[in-house]
């Protein structure tokens, strides 16, 4: 996918004056953030107080346990998915996984490949690849599917298609399934979920080629885990004669235990929930007496700028699980949407791995798409201290001199917010401006984002609308 | 260089590419460390395994209904599709064939599901209290599709079953069967979606509804 974050700030703007998506993504917040902090309080009941901070710094010593050791790990999970009968397969980077997922649909005469949600194969423009090459690629994941309809990329990772309304999703299965538009007022969101349904099922049952993501590759077995609530995870990889799954490098994990631990974690600081729909653990292809599931599996590894990481000031990011609690309890992703990062990856994550995979001077602006109050790592459930890797990204943006570039952008833009003078004073400092909006007249909040129990009783003061590049310079000026 | 030492080399790069043995060593003797051993704080198991797996289950939407032995559940489930009105007509486990189906008015056959069967019979290899969660394997006559396909699943989970974590599971895969089959899959409750304006709908490419029958003196 191409990397679009050099519009940050004016794609920020929009989305700031855009109340139809303020009143969407609200709706989710609550619904995300009111839910993982239930269950993370019931965790403590079950068990002792104090456990989900416990098993926060277990999740976050597991990822690094393999991090650590990243290519021997690898070598074991190659050597034992092997030995289970899967093909291991290396990427350098999208393109080349693109190319070795072509040419396997190509080796067993594919024509229609079924795909369950995988950021990674956004990163690596896997539909696009497929399709030029003749083969029919079909999102399954139903908000992956609205998208690919509407020809528009994922705006969260776990709900991609959040920034859409029913209106506009009747509007899309009328025009692609054939039927007249529902009359306005009448539109049922189950009964839009069983026309997709139906229209999917097709899909399944006559698809050659399953392309899944994968949450943990298991080195112990050889095994990828897929956890997701549709079941179409499931579908892809029981039902087509050819299953592949590409997944990151640094996924990978030690024991069948250790999954049991991550999967404590994923779901509650995902969607609130104890345990997703359904888990599965994938490993090589079917036995040979067996009459369903697939009869060649595919591991395509991907690396794409991951391993640069390792070793560097910035490997805790790569303990990363896709967890999204950082986006739903982030002030700056609350108000402006996914779009607005411009890559696959949005919320405070995305703003430190989209430079990191794509370069600085492609995404100058994320760094800054933070008002530092700190949510992201205390809800993150791996412990990745996401302020301060952003804090880190500005640095090395300082010392690359980077701001020239964007004053050049400046310029440019120029014109377009000439006409627009209140979209200009929001898109000069996005982060520090929610929170002052936030603050409203009094300059103060009551309660930070997501945080209600922590922040109840306490005020604290708004940042009144400085961006960290104007407080920066000013405490330069002190020294 | 193949993309593969290519990637490898760069991580040895950044790692110490001299310290490899030792990486080698310590990832060996981490993993060795791992198996088996479970990670980190796990809720505490309730006394009552039914209890609880019935607790849970039931907060995931699905319905459960306790019976006391196999021979009970033909007529149990002939209840349940009476009362909610569902076709009597499915497929089931060969594993289950030594039900008498027929006997409580069912019309079942024994095999894998098809894309349009309507109702899916399955037992489970275990399951998970602390979810409320069914652990299955696919294999031959345990197939996989059958608790995917139909709309409606339904369940025999004998009590004796019951283990309280996903630990306990792994630990009873490894004593019996080594390594794991193709495909391991946990299930708990109905498949759901949220996708559209984060509205919860149950039934999005799987089962609409589960239903468990818990043999209680099994
Ligand atoms: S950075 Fe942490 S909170 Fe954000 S998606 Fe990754 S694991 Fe989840």
């Amino acid at each position: 996918m191409e990397v679009k974050s050099l519009q940050f700030k004016a794609r920020a703007a929009e989305r700031l004056a855009d109340p139809a998506l303020q009143s969407k993504l609200k709706g989710a917040k609550q619904l995300f953030v009111g839910g993982r902090a239930r269950v993370v309080a019931e965790f403590d009941q079950v068990g002792q107080a104090g456990d989900f901070e416990t098993l926060r710094g277990v999740g976050a010593d597991i990822r690094d346990t393999v991090l650590d050791d990243l290519d021997a790990w690898l070598e074991i999970f190659e050597a034992r998915a092997t030995a289970g009968g899967a093909t291991v397969l290396w990427a350098r980077d999208g393109r080349e996984a693109q190319k070795l997922i072509v040419d396997i649909a190509k080796r067993h005469g594919v024509k229609k490949v079924i795909k369950s949600k995988s950021m990674l194969s956004e990163e690596a423009g896997l539909n696009e690849g497929l399709e030029a090459a003749g083969v029919q690629s079909v999102e399954t994941d139903l908000g992956e599917y609205i998208l690919q309809l509407a020809k528009e990329p994922p705006s969260h990772i776990l709900a991609p298609a959040i920034h859409k309304n029913k209106e506009e999703v009747d509007e899309l299965f009328a025009r692609y399934h054939g039927r007249p538009v529902t009359p306005a007022g009448q539109i049922d969101i189950p009964a839009l979920t069983r026309e997709a349904r139906v229209a999917l099922r097709e899909h399944f049952l006559s698809a050659d080629m399953g392309i899944s993501g994968g949450n943990f590759l298991i080195a112990e077995t050889g095994s990828v885990a897929l956890v997701t609530n549709e079941g179409n995870g499931r579908m892809v990889t029981t039902l087509p004669k050819v299953h592949v799954a590409v997944v990151g490098i640094e996924k990978l994990i030690p024991s069948l235990e250790d999954l049991s631990a991550l999967l404590r974690l994923l779901p509650r600081s995902a969607t609130g929930q104890t345990i997703s729909n359904y888990v599965s653990l994938l490993t090589g292809p079917r036995a040979e007496a067996a009459e369903e599931g697939p009869e060649h599996m595919y591991f395509v590894l991907m690396d794409n700028g991951r391993s640069s990481l390792v070793g560097s000031d910035f490997q805790e990011m790569l303990r990363c699980i896709r967890c999204g609690a950082c986006m739903n309890h982030c002030p700056v992703y609350q108000s402006i949407g996914g779009h607005a990062y411009g890559w696959v990856y949005p919320g405070p994550m995305g703003s430190v791995l989209t430079p990191l995979y794509n370069g600085l001077e492609k995404a100058p602006d994320l760094p800054q798409a933070a008002t530092l109050c700190g949510q992201c790592s205390v809800v993150c459930p791996v412990k990745i201290p996401l302020p301060e890797l952003l804090r880190k990204l500005r640095e090395k943006q300082m010392e690359g001199g980077l701001r020239s570039w964007q004053e050049k952008w400046s310029l440019k833009a120029w014109g377009f917010f000439a006409a627009r003078p209140r979209l200009y004073a929001l898109a000069t400092g996005i982060g520090a401006r929610v929170l002052k909006v936030m603050g409203g007249d009094e300059g103060r909040i009551e309660k930070l984002p997501g945080l209600a129990e922590w922040s109840r009783g306490r005020d604290f003061p708004a940042p009144q609308g400085k961006t960290f590049r104007e407080l920066y310079a000013a405490r330069k000026d002190l020294h | 260089m193949s993309a593969r030492n290519d990637i490898l080399n760069r991580l040895g790069q950044r790692l110490g590419a001299d310290q490899l043995a030792a990486r080698r060593a310590r990832a060996e003797a981490a993993l060795a460390a791992h198996i088996g051993q479970p990670q980190g704080p796990r809720p505490t198991p309730g006394a009552d395994l039914l209890a609880e797996f019935r607790r849970r289950a039931e907060s995931l939407a699905s319905t459960v209904e306790v019976v006391s032995t196999w021979a009970d559940a033909p007529a149990a489930l002939a209840r349940y599709l009476a009362e909610k009105d569902l076709p009597r007509q499915g497929v089931a486990w060969p594993s289950l064939g030594h039900l008498d189906w027929a006997g409580a008015g069912l019309e079942i056959r024994l095999g894998a599901a098809r894309g349009d069967d309507r109702l899916g019979i399955t037992s489970c290899y275990c399951a998970i209290a602390e979810t409320g969660t069914l652990m299955l394997l696919g294999e031959s006559d345990t197939h996989a599709v059958t608790s995917l396909l139909p709309e409606t699943h339904v369940a025999l989970v004998p009590a004796s079953l019951l283990l309280w974590g996903m630990e306990e599971g792994w630990a009873k895969l490894r004593a019996e069967r080594g390594t794991p089959p193709r495909g391991v899959n946990f299930v708990s409750g109905p498949s759901r979606t949220g996708d559209i304006e984060q509205t919860l709908v149950l039934g999005a490419h799987g089962p609409y509804r589960v239903h468990l029958i818990l043999l209680q003196d099994c």
